[in-house]
């Protein structure tokens, strides 16, 4: 009975690596990442215009759904394969339904491999095609937990098993629970959502634990604002964290576990309920797991949409239905964890990583990296840079390799102000700190986190106490309300931010501001409330000069701020004849002068949108900001009323 | 509330179960009337004070009914910083109505969410559950008049003409 599970899994993905080699050398295939972002892009649409197109010229073309491909920035993207025009397969970008007829027509019928609409080839050098291996984003970049998100079908187990899936788990299944854990340790595994404790520790500890059943949970609550890994690779790799998720089970001795992801990801919870019950088909999942006598299964869990839940107690407790609120540890949830029994929490990544230890080895993972922070780290890089997207590098990689090389740089040529690192909770570092090497040891000394992994960059457009003010406002919201310090403290930082913003601090504030940030990064019960003054502290040792201007000159150097902002037409720039403004302002603020045909705006009805500023046609940009906001009433009477 | 003694007896009665129920029962209901609480309350077997307790913890929970059209504004990291304060001003403005309100015909109804993930689209709306991305204040007004809303200002055919043109 044993033997003959074993064979079968064995058997099928034989087969699945027979189809797929002939669906990589002899098929036609038309890849689409239909990943949430993707979908926001338009990309079910494309989808959906070439599977009508391609049955409308009865073509013999393989559609395949992927996941991410990481490029966010120019989707929807679409990678053809056409091995008979014997050229490599080209990836294309941004593909909205418009273009599909073209491609469908050039590329999957004929053999014009339409070069205007590519982004690049992904295997070998064809003259005009910007060969992608080679562009300084993927010379940086090296894809341990990524390496299928995007190129496999996430519905389809075949794919996954295709390249070598449950391939390790089966081995696994054979070794001592000890030698797991020790190739762990000797990968040095650090826990990737943010606080970086080494795995290893956490699973000897659960495992000594003598208490049954243990209980292991996946913490997919990314809740971080600007983070968005998770979701991608459990949207577009999700057995590589099921199969983790097993091999950790059978390493500590646990018989249940759980992924816990958020209310927000819908798409999450699709794919991943499907995702389980095939692994249940195939024997890698459930009772008596392939063949062995080792029973493990997986629950889904649905956050309700509290960010505090990240937190590994707090989500325990919302996983029992309780009000998701952290406790004091220790004792830490390996040793009392759900319903009181021992359990290890573990992040989406760390899982999928798990998998790739026990695949290559620890020793081969410990190489990868930086000495105390092995491995690679991926982040989401959003907000003002040119190629956002979800980028793995080695950890220790500089973050100006990841914002310039990787990221492309900031666009419009405007000037590089800041990155925020590590979500809410996280730092905003400056200029000066550009060349870090991105670590779990560097990050923290900058004042930043790792945290889970976004990495929001701003530019000079951006205001950093309106910054700061946003994070301590999402964080105020978002407080469980348990201890005193992260309830009333960061509530009373948010009211000096929002003063500053409004031009109605003085310098004491600057100073009692300080001061409460650092005794609530000592005083709170858990690491979010504590890390809550990060935002604070960072752009205050970073930025002072901004803050100074809000509180002394009641000017928003970033022209941010609302109240300290006016709106004002520039007469000698303005082209008069031009309404845009006029027509498009939303509160009818804007008036043109019968006489002169100029446009003024005025104060008392404008609402600082910025719509006029954005429709006033580049070749006049006669909308400007200027702050503080008496200094219009110069303008005005420079330019003669 | 038939419908949700139905509901209720697909789930054990027992107090771990209280997320999961209240979840299943705003599918249902579209949101949790106090009814519906306290019927939660008798079969889970707690005080209605701790389903309250429990429900409010959490964003996901609503207390009063969606409009006919749902909107939900992303103020995440990445929104924040493409300008999303004045997508959710816009729609406050539009709809006259503050984030976490309905308006009285029950036509529309707006929320604000920490973070939907689609941070390399900001900022980002989800309304009746499609995403619409990069959006703009004079996007907002396009999307609210496209569903038939009575736009605040006049938008006479000369308007239609100027919004023609792609806002930056």
């Amino acid at each position: 009975m044993k033997k003959q599970v074993k064979g079968n899994l064995n058997d099928l993905r034989q087969g699945a690596h027979n189809t797929w080699e002939e669906l990589e050398t002899s098929a036609l295939t038309v890849r689409i990442g239909t990943p949430t972002c993707g979908r926001a892009a338009g990309s079910l649409d494309t989808l959906q215009t070439f599977r009508e197109r391609i049955a409308k010229e009865g073509a013999e073309a393989h559609l395949i759904e992927v996941g991410c491909m990481g490029l966010c920035f120019a989707e929807p993207l679409v990678m053809i394969n056409n091995p008979e025009s014997g050229l490599p397969p080209i990836l294309y970008g941004p593909i909205t339904y418009e273009h599909v007829q073209r491609l469908v027509e050039g590329f999957v019928l004929g053999d014009d491999p339409c070069l205007e609409l590519a982004l690049g080839t992904v295997e070998f050098k064809e003259d005009g095609t910007p060969y992608i291996p080679e562009m300084p984003r993927f010379e940086i970049e090296e894809r341990l937990i990524l390496r299928n998100c995007g190129y496999i079908d996430p519905l389809n187990i075949e794919h996954y098993l295709a390249r070598g899936g449950y391939l390790t788990l089966q081995q696994v299944l054979q070794t001592e629970p000890e030698k797991v854990v020790s190739e762990v340790e000797q990968a040095r595994l650090r826990g990737r959502g943010g606080a970086g404790f080494p795995t290893a520790t956490k699973w000897k500890l659960c495992r000594q634990m003598e208490k049954e059943p243990k209980y292991i949970i996946c913490n997919a609550d990314e809740g971080d604002p600007g983070a968005f890994m998770d979701r991608v690779v459990l949207e577009s790799d999700p057995h590589s964290v099921i199969e983790g998720m097993v091999i950790a089970a059978h390493a500590i001795g646990a018989s249940r576990g759980f992924v816990y992801t958020r209310a927000e990801y819908p798409l999450v919870m699709e794919r991943l309920k499907v995702a389980l019950a095939q692994a249940r088909e195939i024997g890698v999942l459930g009772d008596a797991i392939l063949g062995s006598g080792f029973n493990f299964d997986i629950e889904l869990v649905g956050g309700a949409g509290a960010f505090a839940c990240g937190e590994e107690t707090a989500m325990i407790a919302s996983i029992e239905g309780q009000r998701g609120m952290p406790r004091p540890r220790p004792p830490y949830p390996a040793v009392y964890g759900l319903f009181g029994e021992p359990t290890v929490v573990d992040n989406v990544k760390t899982f999928a990583l798990v998998q790739r230890i026990l695949e290559q080895g620890g020793e081969w993972f410990s190489r990868i990296g930086t000495p105390n922070s092995t491995g690679t780290a991926v982040f989401a890089l959003a907000g003002r840079v040119e190629q956002i997207g979800l980028v793995e590098v080695p950890m220790g990689t500089t973050l100006r390799e990841v914002i310039y090389d990787v990221g492309g740089g900031i666009p419009e040529g405007r000037q590089f102000k800041a990155v925020q690192i590590g979500g809410p909770a996280g730092g905003c570092l400056s200029e000066s700190s550009l060349d870090l090497p991105v670590d779990y040891d560097s990050l923290k000394e900058a004042g930043a986190i790792m945290g889970s992994g976004g990495m929001v960059v701003l530019d000079e457009s951006n205001c950093m106490v309106e910054t700061a003010r946003f994070f301590v406002d999402f964080l105020a919201r978002e407080c469980c309300g348990k201890c005193t310090m992260g309830r009333l403290g960061v509530k009373q930082m948010l009211l000096i931010l929002a003063d500053f913003v409004k031009g109605e601090g003085d310098e004491e504030d600057l100073d009692l501001l300080e001061k409460l940030a650092e005794d609530i990064g000592q005083g709170c019960l858990c690491h979010l409330g504590g890390s809550a003054a990060n935002p604070v502290l960072t752009t205050l040792r970073y930025f002072r000069d901004e803050y100074e201007a809000h509180v002394k000159e009641k000017r928003c150097p970033a022209l941010v701020c609302k109240e300290l902002i006016t709106y004002y037409v520039v007469p000698e720039k303005c082209e008069r004849a031009c309404d845009h403004c006029v027509l498009t302002c939303p509160t009818e603020a804007i008036v043109t002068d019968e006489r002169t045909r100029l446009k003024k705006v005025l104060q008392d009805k404008c609402v600082k949108c910025g719509t006029c500023l954005d429709v006033c046609p580049p070749e006049y940009s006669a909308v400007i900001k200027v702050s503080p906001p008496e200094k219009v009433k110069e303008l005005e009477e420079a330019a003669g009323g | 509330m038939e419908e949700l003694q139905e509901l209720l007896k697909t789930y054990p009665a027992n107090r771990h179960s209280l997320l999961r129920i209240l979840q299943a029962a705003q599918r249902q209901m579209g949101y949790l009337p106090g009814e519906a609480l306290r019927e939660v309350a008798s079969y889970v077997g707690v005080s209605p004070a701790e389903v309250y307790g429990v429900a409010t913890f959490y964003n996901q929970f609503r207390f009063i009914p969606y409009g006919t059209h749902h909107t939900v504004v992303c103020l995440g990291t990445a929104c924040h910083a493409m300008g999303g304060q004045l997508i959710l001003d816009a729609f406050e403005r539009e709809l006259d109505i503050k984030a976490g309100e309905i308006t009285p015909d029950h036509e529309w109804s707006l929320d604000r969410v920490g973070c939907i993930g689609c941070c390399t689209k900001a900022p980002v709306v989800v309304m009746n559950d499609a995403i619409n991305a990069k959006m703009t204040p004079f996007k907002v007004e396009e999307v609210l008049a496209g569903l038939g809303l009575q736009l605040k200002r006049s938008t006479d055919s000369e308007g239609e003409e100027a919004g023609e043109r792609e806002p930056q």
